[in-house]
């Protein structure tokens, strides 16, 4: 019993840490980009891995501030977000989603390359950049707090703060759009883009600013994740995340404003409570150790989830906010 | 434009216009909205669209007809934007449309429906409705975060989408995704949808299709309503009951030529139309004089064949022979 409660606690902690944060916006993006406007975003890490190392390289490389570090990391995703959407926009959706999978694992690839060691450190990647960011902290940041029965540092506490005021401005900013006529016009673009032309409407501008908007809602998701580890490694940012981001997108519910921010911190909560709890239990001798080894139980964690969202799909295909009638139309 | 109260037939304006117009290919017409100029599509090998000349009579309904294949959803491709011509250019009200994306040429005031209904099937009816009217203030990204600026505008749309949707009996739908009608209810929530944005020149692409004949004859209605707010229409119909019932004048299509245009009436006696639908030989029901006619032309090649052994009676007829009324 006492195991349980502690994986509870330990996952409660999980969920709104700033790993879920991460998750969470990069959700918050791709609800924007898929959920509202029917783009196809395989390479949101990218738009992170900009964030995180937009930071790192402005301030530990070349030694500007924290903040133009910020301003750096927000101008290359709308950057990248233009070059990607400039070719592929006007094409079929497919041709989106090959793009920015490519991309995602492309610009990977080349951070943690030799060529690019002066820059980006390759592969150990950077780190002692988020010192101002922390300093801001109005309490000390070196002590530890309880907080929900488990400890967190005041550096932790610090970043989750901020992530999670940013995660409410951005969930503010999806859901004034996403009521006003502009939001009207992307959910019109996921449904048929060529009726959505015919009215008068500039279908490529929409979807640009909802591929720019998206990828700068990542990029912050990146700059969170990247302050809150307080190192930026390429590695970290592989595109597996994306698709976890997209698991958690589904699991919350597409579309809808705080179905991504749910489905973030339930991902994380599901994945760290899978993962304390299975290790207690081999520890304690509940599972055999022939049958599941501690080091297997990170493996497994993945699997509970891919379950749980097979098992979500098939009794609730909406996610946990969405609409069944609406989810259903798409069966017709 | 509402229609002149006094004048007792106001919908036939079109039609005493189009009275003294020769029943010709490419004839000029009193008043065009729409002039098309030697616009030809091709894809590949195939010509999909060859139009010399073509003249859309304004605030009249224009039928456009033609076999399967015959190029009149690619001709309203291009003329809406949706397909560019390989050579070729159009004008509306003597502005030039070649090369204007979709959606340039919608805010013009040519809109379009489509063959296949786009209704926006996650959308609600009425969301589908606002959607349809123009400059939008809201629909700016900076300007739709300030409620203030577009919530009065939205209010007299909402306003207006009811109104449309009243008439088009789909008000009690509103709250409904629109992926929950039925197709005939699409069909009108498609076309009360063109007509948000106050539309010159509508183009429909098959409004009957598909549509029970109930609510066909209401589709009609609405149709004819258009023309007596001073629209023009132009449409895509299979059904010759239809197009003989509501066009002032229509033009026919096969193989991506017009090969006739005239009032209704003419159409059905013109032999290039009926031989571009049935073929040369076809068992459509014959005048007796036409019973003569053909048996006349039946026996010459029965007497033709037993000169020449072995030929193929239906493709060896001149095609003077043809079309020669």
């Amino acid at each position: 019993m006492g195991e349980l409660i502690d994986a509870l606690t330990v996952a409660g902690k999980a969920a709104l840490g700033f790993q879920a944060i991460f998750f969470a916006l990069l959700a918050i993006g791709i609800n924007v980009q898929f959920g509202y406007a029917g783009l196809l975003n395989f390479g949101q890490i990218a738009f992170a891995m900009l964030g995180g190392f937009g930071i790192a390289i402005s301030v530990s490389k070349w030694g500007l501030p924290f903040w133009v570090g910020v301003l750096v990391g927000v101008l290359a995703a709308v950057v990248l977000a233009l070059l990607l959407g400039l070719p592929t926009l006007r094409l079929r959706a497919d041709y989106l989603a090959i793009a920015t999978i490519a991309t995602a694992e492309g610009l990977r690839l080349l951070f943690r390359s030799v060529s690019a060691t002066p820059v980006t450190n390759g592969t150990r990647g950077l780190s002692a950049f988020n010192g101002d960011f922390i300093a801001l902290a109005p309490w000390d940041t070196a002590r530890r707090y309880r907080f929900l029965g488990t400890s967190w540092s005041g550096a932790e506490l610090w970043v989750a703060l901020v992530g999670w005021v940013l995660v409410a401005l951005a969930c503010l900013l999806v859901w004034a759009l996403v009521r006003s006529p502009w939001g009207r016009v992307l959910k019109s673009i996921r449904e048929d883009e060529d009726a959505v032309r015919a009215l008068g409407k500039n279908v490529y501008v929409y979807k640009m600013q909802a591929l720019v908007l998206g990828g700068v809602v990542g990029a912050f998701g990146g700059m969170i994740y990247a302050v809150g580890t307080g190192s930026a490694v390429p590695d970290q940012y592989q595109n597996a995340n994306t698709f976890l981001a997209y698991a958690a997108l589904i699991l919350g519910g597409a579309a809808r404003v705080l179905g991504p921010v749910v489905g973030a911190m339930l991902l994380l909560f599901i994945l760290q409570f899978a993962d304390t709890l299975l290790r207690a239990l081999i520890d304690n001798g509940v599972i055999p150790s022939e049958l599941l080894s501690s080091t297997d139980v990170a493996q497994i964690r993945f699997v509970l989830v891919g379950l749980g969202l097979i098992l979500l799909l098939v009794f609730r295909p909406q996610g946990i906010f969405g609409d069944r009638r609406e989810v259903m139309l798409d069966a017709r | 434009m509402p229609a002149d109260p006094r004048s007792p037939e106001p919908q036939r304006l079109a039609r005493a216009a189009l009275r003294d117009v020769a029943w010709e290919v490419g004839v000029a017409k009193p008043d065009p909205a729409i002039v098309v100029d030697g616009v030809t599509r091709t894809f590949g090998g195939l010509t999909a669209v060859a139009v010399d000349h073509l003249e859309i009579q304004r605030g009249g309904i224009t039928g456009l007809i033609g076999p399967n294949g015959a190029g009149k959803t690619t001709l309203f491709n291009l003329l809406t934007g949706f397909d560019q011509p390989n050579a070729g250019s159009w004008t509306f009200d003597g502005r030039p449309l070649g090369k204007l994306a979709p959606h340039r040429v919608a805010r013009l005031g040519v809109v379009r429906t489509f063959q296949l209904t786009k209704a926006l099937a996650r959308l609600t009816v009425l969301q589908n409705m606002l959607l349809g009217a123009q400059d939008q203030r809201g629909e700016s990204f900076f300007r739709a975060l300030v409620p203030g600026i577009w919530r009065q505008q939205e209010k007299e749309n909402t306003e207006k989408a009811m109104d449309l949707l009243a008439r088009f009996k789909l008000d009690s739908k509103k709250d409904d995704f629109a992926g929950t009608l039925s197709g005939g209810q699409r069909k009108l929530l498609e076309m009360a949808r063109a007509l948000m944005s106050d539309p010159q020149v509508v183009m429909l692409d098959e409004p009957m299709a598909g549509v029970n004949p109930a609510l066909t004859q209401s589709l009609l209605g609405h149709v004819k309503d258009l023309r007596e707010q001073g629209m023009t229409v132009i449409f895509v119909e299979h059904d010759m009951d239809v197009v003989r019932d509501i066009s002032d004048w229509v033009v026919v299509m096969a193989s991506g030529r017009v090969i006739a245009e005239g009032p209704p009436e003419s159409i059905s006696q013109n032999q290039a139309v009926v031989d571009a639908y049935l073929g040369a030989h076809h068992d459509a029901p014959l005048t007796v004089e036409e019973e003569d006619r053909v048996l006349a032309q039946a026996e010459r090649e029965i007497a033709r064949e037993e000169h020449v052994e072995g030929e193929v009676l239906s493709s060896d007829v001149p095609p003077q022979e043809r079309t020669d009324r």
